[in-house]
């Protein structure tokens, strides 16, 4: 799931069909370089671990790359596959809320009323201890 | 919620620096930016310094229930009370628009000279955090709902900060974006304490700023985070621009870093920064469609007013801006400009000003250095706010009433001033009454006065008639001291000289 989300960042250039190139693979040879596992591991707080799961992500890349086969030239991008729809406006009123109980019963720990994170959780060396 | 703005600052009188209005520095989280003012002290000969200051605003918007939850916006509720499911991150949970948040974000937009883009987009911003559990923040990061604005404000120059000239100000946009939660780091028991609340406050500023000579390139900048009051804004800003300065000029570089303003020592710190530039991966939000706004001529026939924001309907809501009702003042009551920015600068100043004007027969220009000057003078020094101020806006007019019919002197007004601060529940006509300060309205007796006063002082009415310039004025006090200064001394001045000529 995480390496899906990774392809959405990684636009692809508008006007027709091309080599999917970028910063992190300008050869076009379908390689993913170790700086970029290392950044995108910081990112996304994923451990590719290994030289599969790096080539598990490559093969993902090349297979989001065949949307290049279709045409754009001349078509506007949508924003999102919702864009025609209304976007709804809710009334100013208090409806929710009032279930810190309920929510709490999800945390792991918990002191008092709040939520308890360990240390550091603000931090990326935390992520990558 | 929040709503965060982006400002640029407007350029120095000072002769505008070369190039400045294309050279926007774009980027994920960068902003306008024009300079702010040159440096004090050029030295060594070089070449002067040009600041340049932008600043990120966060200010909540005033609305019952958050923007994209109906839990309850409220200050201080117990942890985590006011927390939906969607406030929670719960998987499934869909962001659902508050009406009210867009109708304060174009007022706002309007009220500041901007483009209401008709259009405007939502996206995700990415980082993880403690307090956000989604790990994203929506915010509106390519196509903000307001752009382009400005902002008028005075500034006190001259010798005795009297005169007010004005600056413009203008504003980058202004963006509908989540609040995150609130962390309290527990050192000692190596913890985060998380509550999602997120009312945490009402105004949080950042501060973009880098320094470069005139016609050349801009500088690298640096952002101080968190600054909770104007003065320790200004306090940081001056700061840090002086340390990019000297480090400039002693041959250093500056880094694009993040710092915090340390309040004790007074100077700005590095903020732990290790990974460089944040790479926040925008993305749409892709459980929001576009906002979309009409006005008069694009509001769609038959749609439910509920579900469409009209702009021009907006428009007419919008308040006196401050700006007008400014210049009304100086034209209605013939004020100076810098009066105009008192009235308005001191909460609820403006309406007890008016009120006493709507009370009192006094001219206005009285009324306007009574408030400025003697009731807000009481006011500042014993640090109150004008809701509780003991003396009310009737109780002002009515003490000039008294003056203005002369019943009193000026100097008896201030006495009755300063007794009316106390709060003792009497009138103004009460206190004249009780502390006989009334003004002598007989002419006769003031007559007799001055006669036997002239008699009892051959000497001086001598001096007098010889041309001693200040004699009169000796007359004039021995008179008032025999009224009880209870006489105006234009009046004993008057009778005297009319006595002295006929003698």
């Amino acid at each position: 799931m995480w390496a899906r989300a990774v392809w959405l960042g990684l636009r692809a250039p508008l006007g027709g069909r091309r080599g999917f190139t970028s910063k992190a693979d300008p050869q076009g040879s379908g390689r993913v370089t170790a700086e970029v596992i290392e950044h995108l591991e910081r990112l996304a707080l994923v451990d590719f671990g290994s030289r599969e799961a790096v080539a598990r992500l490559e093969k993902a890349i090349a297979f989001a790359d065949r949307l290049h086969a279709v045409h754009t030239d001349g078509v506007e991008p949508m924003e999102s596959v919702l864009e025609d729809r209304c976007l709804y406006l809710r009334s100013d009123n208090v409806v929710e809320g009032n279930c810190a109980e309920e929510l709490l019963q999800n945390s792991h720990r918990v002191v008092e009323e709040y939520f308890v994170a360990p240390p550091g959780m603000c931090c990326p060396e935390w992520f990558n201890r | 919620c929040a709503l965060a703005w982006v400002y640029g600052v407007s350029r120095h009188r000072r002769g505008a620096p070369t190039g400045s209005t294309s050279n926007w520095i774009r980027g994920q989280s960068s902003l306008a930016q024009q300079p702010l003012h040159t440096a004090r002290k050029p030295r060594k000969g070089e070449h002067k310094w040009a600041a340049v200051v932008g600043l990120e605003i966060h200010a909540q918007i005033s609305s019952n229930s958050k923007l994209f939850s109906g839990s309850q916006v409220c200050f201080a509720a117990p942890p985590n009370s006011l927390v939906s499911f969607f406030d929670a991150s719960l998987p499934g949970t869909l962001p659902v628009l508050n009406r009210r948040c867009v109708e304060a974000a174009v007022m706002t937009g309007l009220a500041l000279n901007c483009h209401i883009n008709k259009k405007s987009l939502f996206d995700r911003k990415h980082y993880f955090y403690a307090d956000l559990p989604a790990g994203y923040q929506i915010t509106q990061q390519r196509l903000p709902i307001a752009v382009n604005g400005s902002l008028t404000y005075g500034i006190c120059v001259g010798k005795r900060q009297s005169q007010v000239t004005t600056r413009t100000v203008r504003v980058k946009q202004i963006q509908l974006e989540q609040d995150s939660g609130k962390s309290l780091h527990d050192d000692l028991r190596s913890q985060t304490l998380v509550d999602l609340n997120r009312a945490e406050g009402q105004l949080r500023v950042d501060a973009n700023v880098s320094v470069h000579h005139p016609g050349e390139p801009l500088g690298v900048r640096t952002e101080v985070k968190n600054l909770n009051s104007i003065r320790f804004l200004a306090k940081a800003i001056d700061y840090e621009i002086q340390r990019q300065i000297k480090e400039l000029e002693n041959g250093g570089e500056i880094l694009n870093e993040t710092r915090s303003f340390d309040y004790k020592l007074g100077c700005t710190v590095p903020m732990r920064d290790k990974e460089g530039k944040q790479d926040y991966r925008f993305m749409p939000e892709p459980n929001l469609p576009p906002l979309l706004l009409y006005d008069a001529t694009s509001l769609p026939a038959g749609a439910d007013s509920q579900q469409v924001i009209n702009i021009d309907q907006i428009r007419e809501r919008l308040p006196e801006l401050p700006s007008v009702t400014r210049e009304r003042l100086v034209q209605q009551y013939e004020m100076l400009p810098e009066h105009s920015f008192t009235l308005l600068n001191e909460v609820g100043l403006l309406e007890f000003f008016q009120n006493v004007i709507k009370e009192t027969r006094a001219e206005p220009k009285k009324v306007t250095s009574w408030v400025l000057n003697t009731f807000l003078g009481y006011l500042k020094q014993q640090n109150l706010a004008v809701r509780e101020s003991p003396v009310t806006a009737s109780a002002l007019a009515e003490l000039l009433d008294l003056l203005d019919s002369k019943a009193i002197s000026s100097s008896a007004a201030k006495q009755v001033f300063e007794e009316l601060w106390k709060h003792e529940g009497k009138t103004p006509t009460q206190i004249v009454s009780e502390k006989k300060l009334e003004l002598m309205q007989d002419q006769e007796a003031l007559e007799q006065l001055c006669h036997s006063v002239m008699q009892g002082h051959p000497q001086v009415v001598m001096d007098v008639k010889k041309g001693n310039p200040r004699a009169i004025n000796r007359l004039i006090g021995l008179v008032r001291k025999a009224t009880l200064s209870r006489a105006d001394p234009a009046v004993i001045k008057a009778i005297l000289e009319k006595q002295l000529s006929c003698h």
